[in-house]
């Protein structure tokens, strides 16, 4: 898939993975496959309620209405458990647009296929709003806000898309001959 | 090239690398726990097949830590996952909770939480609980399943953070595919005052670079002040190099770093030999800045991240309901040893709470004598609800009776842990003040954030 269409959510600077996955869900293991859905359920359920009074998944919902995610500087800091990508991918988000990663979440993203992780040199946490419309267009490197039509760029994933379009390294090992097939 | 490179290069088989490089290097040890681990073995039987054995069962180690004492049944589950994963693949170093290799593990709420509930071969923190059973070897790369793996690098070696899916890569294979990081250089000179610990240099070291200032990159910490710390000290530093969003932290190695790892490999049986790696004259760095100890003073990171630093003077007017001590950045023998030295003979008056990062630490807590007084004893007297159940407990909140968790909103925590986002020690509505164990023992005499030099005297 290169395109993604919805509302977005958006979030602030510095999102740690508390905030993505509060740490009393981390006794779910996210290879066992009910777990894996709860886990999408308690998505970003870690921000402060004043500061984002919209909830990124309702109440007693198990996925979200918001296919993409726009945040500051730093998401995905803090602690390395691949639940945070796991939670936002088994909710049915495809994608967070932000202006930079922490390291170990962009690997994580990477490694597992479960979102794409798109920088955006532009600060679209100032630009857009949470709900408002916008197309993501990953081969064209471009995101559109809907209401406004602007056209924002996109810094190209370059060598880690492949990864994740193939479903995340052990797809892509096996798929380029670096893995026997399936065990 | 740097230290981080000179190991890389090494690690793969090569005469040199650059940063930037994409590398594969081949893993010394891979350290996984209870949160992370039975993931990370989900995604080994699922990609290599439900009977496959790991590259090198002496490479793997399992120490379960963080959702230990607590009755929440998965966690205990996840305990009993590593178990029955430890005995199928013949793992020599699984630390287990319980004695029975067959048995299941469960919290007995029952009992409390202050009283010892595990076996002989419990370890604690995985980070704190690695170099003492003698994991930690100079010029060895070492993944672990956790942010903090950073905190092995005090022992000049590579070590990072890594995800469940890379790390069931690596438990197949004993490889990864890294990218080798720039590196940022902090030469640190000179000695810190009395009063002043290392969690003060890490934590104003962030401040100046910003939490996300050493985004992909080696942190390597070098400089004549080196030699003037512990190898408690440097662990403490090279843990938060994650804080500033850094892939690993390193130091030099030296001769305090071989007492320590001959020690604690000998005892425990494990590898001995070693390779340190020393920095060639021709490094290149991306950043380069020297700290003179002399000048830092008691600092403090406040909510809602690690790099909003202040000095503990500047926060005095601000009032605090709790204070913690614990953790693998906060929780070793020397950190009581200053929580205790400021708290002798004196009483706390907000909610104070002690976790040691390992059992052995609960021991030399109870059999070091002050006068008539273990150091527990006068930690206890002081006021201080110590516990026995080493482990991260609320260092990162975890199910809702685990010991210390802040479970209402509006709480002001001062603590001596790593880490202050919001949530991150229960309520989401709580806030956390990182702060070395002496700032926290003098904030939890007076209620408010206070400097311990007015109680450890100049
Ligand atoms: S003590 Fe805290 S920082 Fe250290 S490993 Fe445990 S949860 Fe992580």
């Amino acid at each position: 898939m290169s395109k993604f269409t919805g509302p977005v959510y958006v979030v602030r600077d510095n999102i740690d993975t508390d905030q993505i996955i509060p740490a009393q869900f981390l006794n779910l293991v996210p290879t066992i496959a009910e777990e894996y859905e709860k886990l999408g359920s308690y998505a970003l359920n870690g921000l402060p309620n004043a500061l984002y009074p919209v909830r990124f998944v309702k109440d007693g919902a198990m996925d979200t209405e918001f296919p993409i995610v726009i945040a500051g500087r730093n998401f995905g800091c803090g602690s390395s458990r691949e639940h945070a990508p796991i939670a936002l991918g088994a909710a049915n988000c495809e994608c967070v647009v932000a202006e930079s990663f922490a390291r170990i979440y962009f690997r994580n993203c990477i490694a597992t296929g479960e979102v794409y992780p798109i920088e955006c040199p532009e600060r679209l946490c100032d630009i857009f709003k949470t709900g408002d419309l916008a197309e993501v267009d990953i081969d064209a490197g471009t995101i559109r806000h809907v209401a406004t039509g602007k056209v924002y760029s996109l810094k190209p994933l370059g060598e880690v898309r492949p990864v994740i379009d193939a479903g995340g390294i052990f797809d892509y090992a096996r798929k380029n001959g670096m893995m026997p097939k399936a065990a | 090239m740097t230290l981080t490179e000179k190991l890389l290069a090494r690690a793969a088989g090569k005469a040199s690398v650059q940063a930037g490089d994409n590398i594969w290097v081949n893993a010394d040890v891979l350290m996984t726990h209870d949160v992370c681990g039975p993931g990370t073995i989900g995604v080994f039987k699922r990609e290599f097949g439900k009977t496959a054995k790991v590259w090198d069962r002496n490479r793997v180690v399992i120490i379960p830590d963080h959702y230990i004492f607590t009755a929440d049944s998965l966690s205990n589950r996840n305990v009993d996952i590593l178990r029955d994963f430890a005995r199928e693949q013949g793992l020599p170093y699984f630390y287990d909770v319980i004695d029975d290799p067959s048995g299941a593990w469960k919290f007995d709420a029952a009992k409390g939480n202050l009283k010892r509930q595990f076996g002989s071969n419990y370890a604690g923190v995985c980070h704190a609980a690695l170099p003492a059973k003698g994991h930690t070897r100079p010029g060895e790369v070492l993944f672990g399943t956790d942010s903090h793996t950073c905190m092995a690098g005090a022992f000049n070696e590579f070590a990072t953070g890594i995800g469940n899916t890379d790390a069931g890569f690596v438990m197949g294979t004993g490889k990864l595919l890294i990218k080798v990081p720039e590196t940022m250089r902090f030469r640190l000179e000179g000695k810190l005052q009395p009063g002043v610990m290392a969690k003060d240099i890490i934590l104003h070291i962030i401040g100046e670079i910003g939490f996300d200032g050493a985004t992909y990159r080696a942190m390597q910490f070098d400089g004549s002040g080196i030699a003037t710390l512990s190898m408690d000290d440097r662990m403490t530093i090279a843990n938060m190099a994650i804080e500033a969003g850094g892939k690993n932290g390193i130091f030099p190695f030296d001769a305090r770093t071989a007492e320590y790892v001959n020690a604690r490999t000998g005892l425990n049986g494990t590898k001995q030999s070693y390779e340190p790696v020393e920095a060639d004259a021709d490094q290149k760095f991306v950043y380069e800045t020297v700290v003179d100890l002399s000048k830092l003073e008691p600092t403090v990171a406040c909510h809602p991240d690690p790099g909003q630093r202040k000095t503990a003077k500047e926060l005095s007017h601000l009032k605090l309901d709790r204070a913690y001590v614990g953790s693998c950045t906060g929780g070793k023998t020397s950190d009581f040893v200053e929580f205790a030295r400021v708290l002798r003979g004196k009483k706390v008056v907000i909610d104070t709470f002690g976790v040691p990062a390992t059992p052995d630490i609960v021991r030399d807590l109870q059999s070091t004598r002050w006068g008539h007084q273990t150091i527990w004893q006068i930690l206890e007297e002081a006021g201080v609800r110590m516990t026995e159940n080493a482990g991260c407990a609320a260092c990162l909140g975890g199910p809702v009776d685990t010991f210390g968790r802040m479970n209402q909103g509006g709480l002001k925590c001062i603590s001596a842990t790593n880490r202050n986002f919001p949530g991150r020690m229960g309520s989401k509505e709580s806030e956390v003040y990182l702060a070395s164990p002496a700032t926290v023992a003098a904030s939890a005499l007076t209620g408010r954030v206070t400097d311990p030099r007015e109680y450890v005297g100049n």
